[in-house]
């Protein structure tokens, strides 16, 4: 008797949602663009996929009803992302932006089969016709941060965060320590791999560890503020990752490398909308404003203040180039001879520490 | 390592393993009771965002940690409920727990990230804090800390100097027999389970409060499950829930410490290293089967309705 | 307030009805919590549970999702059976991924047909041997296999990261952490054109058959049911409870490594630091769902790939977040667990104190 209740309900249901679906369907009107992203983390990460989800926001406060954006939050890297991506791209978006390393083969595979559809891939190397790829120097943003931490460390150590031991990851090792070691040649880096971009408890234990062995400073590449709010704590200093974190840090954040893709994403939409959209390799600096570096904290003094702004300034009209012979290696032999630079591809394939970081890199 | 270093390698140790002691000593009395809920890490991220909310509604440090261990609660009463009101598989149930917190903190959580709280305020006892040595060790921690370091011997108390302690240990180990003399045995394991999502609520507001001071979604990174490891880990018995969380975040940390050392090993088998400790410890101390089993609750995972 | 009144004996007709009381309960809750998340209750669950279904390209994809649940799920559910409590399939997966993909890709250069099943034979070794661990530990040294099997997983996954940040990293990708990608020797054959429905997902099927088969038609099976019934019985009998605790590991490690290299051969075509988005766990959750039965099991599974896909689309058309995901999914596990008490019992609404609890004090 009560069953038969429920099923009466329960066909009911059914019956409202099948009438609900007849008026759904593909109605997007045709001048309305439609942008996608696919994140790797969720938009609540106050890291790396939060800053991309701002930028986001950014194209649709710029442009208003005539885009209509759409992300996928926390798709993972494996089996997943080439369908996501494949959804995005056959559901009537004309451009979809996919944020992650891991994404670049689904991506690649997708723009083969939507050739109107243009695709932008972050921090990959694959490219086409309608796929483009972009990324940012944040090591210049190192380099800057290296020099303060220079400047202003007195135990000569610095603790650094690590993710996981990636090109990019090394790259900004490599570049924050040649920037320290400039102004105080005897200055050393400590890293600690976290294995986990994302882990706020090991992160802040991390930072605790390094400031225990003698660090003062704390540089991180993990996305969380926990080990700022470590040296909050221990009455060191840091810097922020990816976003401003002062609000979590106000007396130990001396700066912060703010990842910003605002004018990227909406300059690309634009070009979309413009039709003059091309397949391009971006990698922008401090002077496309792709890194930014963020106010300074009171514990910087005006003097390093200057320095560390000539430095910015240098990296920007190109004066300065981080990775600017002579760079030498663990091992002492100088790998890039004076006059000389590292290439972008050399960069792009880093997996060697310069002279100044301790530890071993594992290979 | 030189002596200075002891003292705070030790600190890290004990906010490591602080919410560990929290979640695993509520899920072993929710196991004592005969019910297994792998809902912890879902538990946990509800008690953490929920917690923080509460926080930066009220500034208050103590409503946040009770809505943290009610909102604990209020979850593990679905499970409870699922489990033991509809007889539902408690593995699954607890399973789909954890789905359910994760995406419900992270809902809960959308205008808590980004937000700041400077933590817990750091309590200092009377002479004891001034101790040299023990006293930065042990007593210059927040009120959770010292909860955590009272909690064993509380559960330990209450399981086995109890009637009430008896009786649901009873509950776990023959919930027929329990059920004969006339203990209401599925009341006492809707308490058990309670009393567990207070305690991972409890263990979530330490890490929202405490261990990092700020919600980010995921917070809890897969503490749960150790959590749950550390209550098999320790077989159901209380103290051995803390030694398990201590040498668990204590490699952990030591791992951390060793690698700021420059020890070249690739980091994945350093941080393998607490995982592997735990399997040997356990393989050392669980030889003995008749121990384990005058611990283990029988009827663990084991549904009960009373005409069955 | 409800109770509960046992049936004689288990109905049949709820055995199939539960489910579709659980959809509607779900469809129900899911009207109340998109309604609150400001959603047309009708596009969510348009998005959720046909729009995945309703073009060709979708179905393929559900059977691509479901794979690896299905293998899983399907092998779990054997051990569940026998008590054995194997919940890191996740890492049995990992060591799948490791074994057969490292065969692959140790024959890069390699163009033979037989370079697929050699990957397929060395992926259910790895996760066998993956498996064999919590089991010696648990038959020789007694040590729980719901540890082991756990902390094994971290350890699987943290070794997948060294090996594709370090050995096994593709010597052209300028050092990314990802090994090359399988040349068409080594990738699955679609059997669906123009789709990622490989061949692993007949192998799911196939699986399904013989777990089915073993269960009911042989003294195995009949093992595993007494055992799992009552332990004691089953040793009286003379059943090893040790052979099983090792054959239903090793069935569930080889099955959770097949699903592993299904995934980097198939729709990954390479090895990643991140293979799986928990497929081992899920499963556990699919076995119960399923009833711990192979049919339900693919069945379930198949639910569940439904609901990630649903995931993903309601995000695309309606931009709910992933929150919203996980939210529905964990009511509509819950509906679907709590149904099943319709199967043995009846629902009474009455006072909660029934007559035999009665006069009871604690």
């Amino acid at each position: 008797m009560g069953n038969r209740t429920l099923l009466k309900a329960l066909c009911g249901t059914v019956a409202a949602c099948l009438m609900s679906f007849i008026g759904v369907g593909m109605s997007h009107a045709d001048e309305v663009t439609k942008v996608g992203f696919v994140y790797v983390g969720p938009v609540g990460d106050h890291g790396w996929t939060f800053r991309h989800d701002a930028g986001r926001k950014a194209v649709e406060a710029e442009f208003g009803d005539k885009v209509k954006t759409t992300y996928v939050e926390s798709v993972n890297e494996g089996a997943d992302a080439e369908r996501v991506i494949r959804k995005l791209a056959s559901s009537g978006h004309d451009l979809v932006f996919t944020t992650s390393f891991g994404f670049m083969n689904a991506t690649a595979k997708v723009a083969k089969q939507f050739p109107k559809v243009k695709f932008e891939h972050a921090t990959g190397y694959k490219r086409a016709d309608n796929l483009s790829t972009y990324a940012a120097r944040f090591y210049e943003g190192r380099a800057v941060i290296g020099n303060i931490a220079g400047h202003l460390t007195k135990t000569g150590i610095v603790g650094y965060v690590g993710s996981f031991p990636i090109p990019e990851v090394v790259r900004g090792i490599n570049a924050f320590t040649i920037a320290m070691r400039k102004v105080n040649p005897n200055a050393v880096v400590k890293v600690v791999w976290v294995n986990s971009w994302y882990d706020p408890g090991t992160e802040g234990d991390a930072a605790k560890a390094l400031i225990d062995q003698g660090a003062d400073i704390i540089a991180q590449h993990t996305d969380s503020p926990a080990p700022l709010q470590v040296a909050e704590q221990r009455g060191v200093h840091g810097f922020g990752q990816a976003s401003d974190m002062s609000a979590f840090a106000p007396k130990a954040q001396l700066t912060a490398i703010v990842d910003n893709w605002d004018s990227y994403y909406r300059d690309r939409t634009r070009a979309v909308m413009d039709g003059t959209w091309k397949s391009t390799d971006t990698w922008g600096g401090i002077a496309s404003g792709m890194v930014e570096i963020a106010p300074y904290g009171d514990a910087v003094p005006d003097d390093v203040r200057a320095d560390a702004d000539a430095v910015a300034k240098a990296i920007s009209t190109g004066e300065l180039h981080p990775f600017q012979g002579p760079i030498v290696n663990q091992a002492g032999e100088t790998v890039v001879p004076e006059g000389t630079t590292l290439s972008d591809e050399e960069l792009l394939g880093m997996n060697w520490y310069v002279e100044g970081v301790q530890g071993e890199l594992p290979k | 390592m030189n002596f200075d270093l002891y003292l705070p390698t030790l600190l890290t140790i004990i906010t490591a393993a602080t919410p560990l002691v929290f979640a695993a000593m509520g899920e072993l009395v929710t196991e004592k009771s005969g019910v297994l809920n792998l809902g912890v890490e879902g538990m946990m991220l509800t008690g953490a965002v929920t917690g923080f909310a509460a926080v930066v509604v009220t500034d208050s440090a103590i409503l946040g940690c009770l809505a943290a261990m009610a909102a604990g609660m209020l979850t593990a009463l679905i499970f409870a409920f699922l489990v033991l009101g509809l007889q539902a598989s408690q593995v699954a149930t607890g399973l789909a727990l954890t789905l359910f917190g994760i995406g419900l903190s992270a809902l809960l959580g959308q205008d808590m990230v980004g937000i700041a709280y400077a933590g817990l305020p750091k309590l200092q006892l009377p002479i004891v804090s001034d101790l040299p040595v023990l006293g930065p060790l042990l007593f210059h921690h927040d009120a959770l800390v010292y909860l955590s370091f009272v909690l064993p011997a509380a559960v330990a108390w209450f399981l086995y100097r109890t009637r009430a302690g008896l009786i649901l240990r009873a509950v776990g180990d023959s919930h027929d027999a329990a059920h004969a003399i006339g203990y209401p045995v599925i009341a006492i394991r809707y308490m058990a389970t309670l009393f567990g999502g207070a305690m991972s609520g409890l263990a979530g507001a330490y890490l929202s409060l405490s261990y990092s001071t700020m919600w980010v979604e995921n917070m809890s990174a897969g503490r749960g499950w150790i959590a749950l490891a550390l209550v098999v880990f320790a077989t159901w018995r209380p103290w051995r829930v803390m030694f398990g969380a201590y040498l668990f975040g204590g490699i952990t940390i030591l791992q951390l410490y060793a690698q700021a050392f420059g020890i070249a090993v690739p980091s994945q088998f350093m941080t393998m290293l607490p995982y592997l400790a735990t399997i040997v410890v356990l393989v050392v101390i669980s030889r003995d089967e008749s121990r384990i089993r005058q611990n283990a609750p029988a009827c663990i995972g084991k549904p009960f309705h009373p005409s069955a | 307030m409800l109770r509960l009144e046992a049936r004689a004996e288990p109905s049949r007709a709820m055995i199939y009805l539960s489910p579709v009381f659980a959809l509607g309960l779900t469809l129900v809750a899911g009207v109340v919590l998109f309604e609150i998340m400001g959603v047309p209750a009708g596009d969510a669950l348009y998005a959720f549970f046909i729009e995945p279904l309703s073009s060709l390209y979708g179905l393929t994809e559900l059977g691509v999702k479901a794979t690896p649940l299905i293998l899983i799920g399907v092998a779990l559910a054997i051990g569940f059976r026998a008590n054995v409590w194997n919940i890191g399939a996740e890492g049995q997966l990992t060591l799948g991924a490791i074994f057969g993909g490292g065969v692959g890709l140790l024959l890069y250069d390699v163009d033979s047909k037989w370079v697929l099943p050699a990957m397929l034979l060395a992926a259910m070794l790895g996760g066998m041997l993956w498996a064999a661990i919590p089991a010696f530990l648990r038959t020789r040294f007694n040590t729980s296999e719901i540890l082991v099997s756990l902390m094994l997983t971290y350890v699987a996954t943290l070794l997948l990261s060294y090996l594709v940040h370090g050995p096994w990293r593709d010597p052209d990708g300028f050092n990314f952490p990802e090994s090359r990608m399988f040349h068409d020797a080594a990738s699955l054959p679609i059997i669906f054109p123009d789709s990622r429905l490989h061949i692993g997902f007949a192998l799911a099927l196939f699986v399904v058959v013989a777990a089915w088969f073993v269960i009911s038609r042989t003294l195995i099976g009949f093992q595993i049911q007494v055992i799992g019934r009552a332990p004691r019985a089953g040793a009286y009998a003379g059943f090893s409870h040790k052979k099983l605790i090792w054959m239903t590991l090793l069935f569930a490690g080889a099955a959770a490594g097949l699903a592993g290299v299904i995934e980097v051969s198939g729709p990954i075509g390479q090895l990643l630091p991140s293979i799986s988005p928990g497929y081992g766990f899920t499963a556990i959750i699919v076995a119960f769902v399923g009833r711990l039965h192979p049919v339900g099991v693919l069945l379930a599974s198949l639910l569940m790939a439904l609901s990630y896909l649903g995931g993903e689309n309601a995000q695309i058309s309606l931009n709910l977040p992933l929150a919203v995901t996980g939210v529905f999914q964990g009511l509509l596990l819950f509906m679907l667990l709590a149904c099943d008490v319709l199967i043995r019992y009846r629902i009474r609404i009455g006072p909660i104190v029934s007559k035999i609890d009665a006069g009871n004090t604690a």
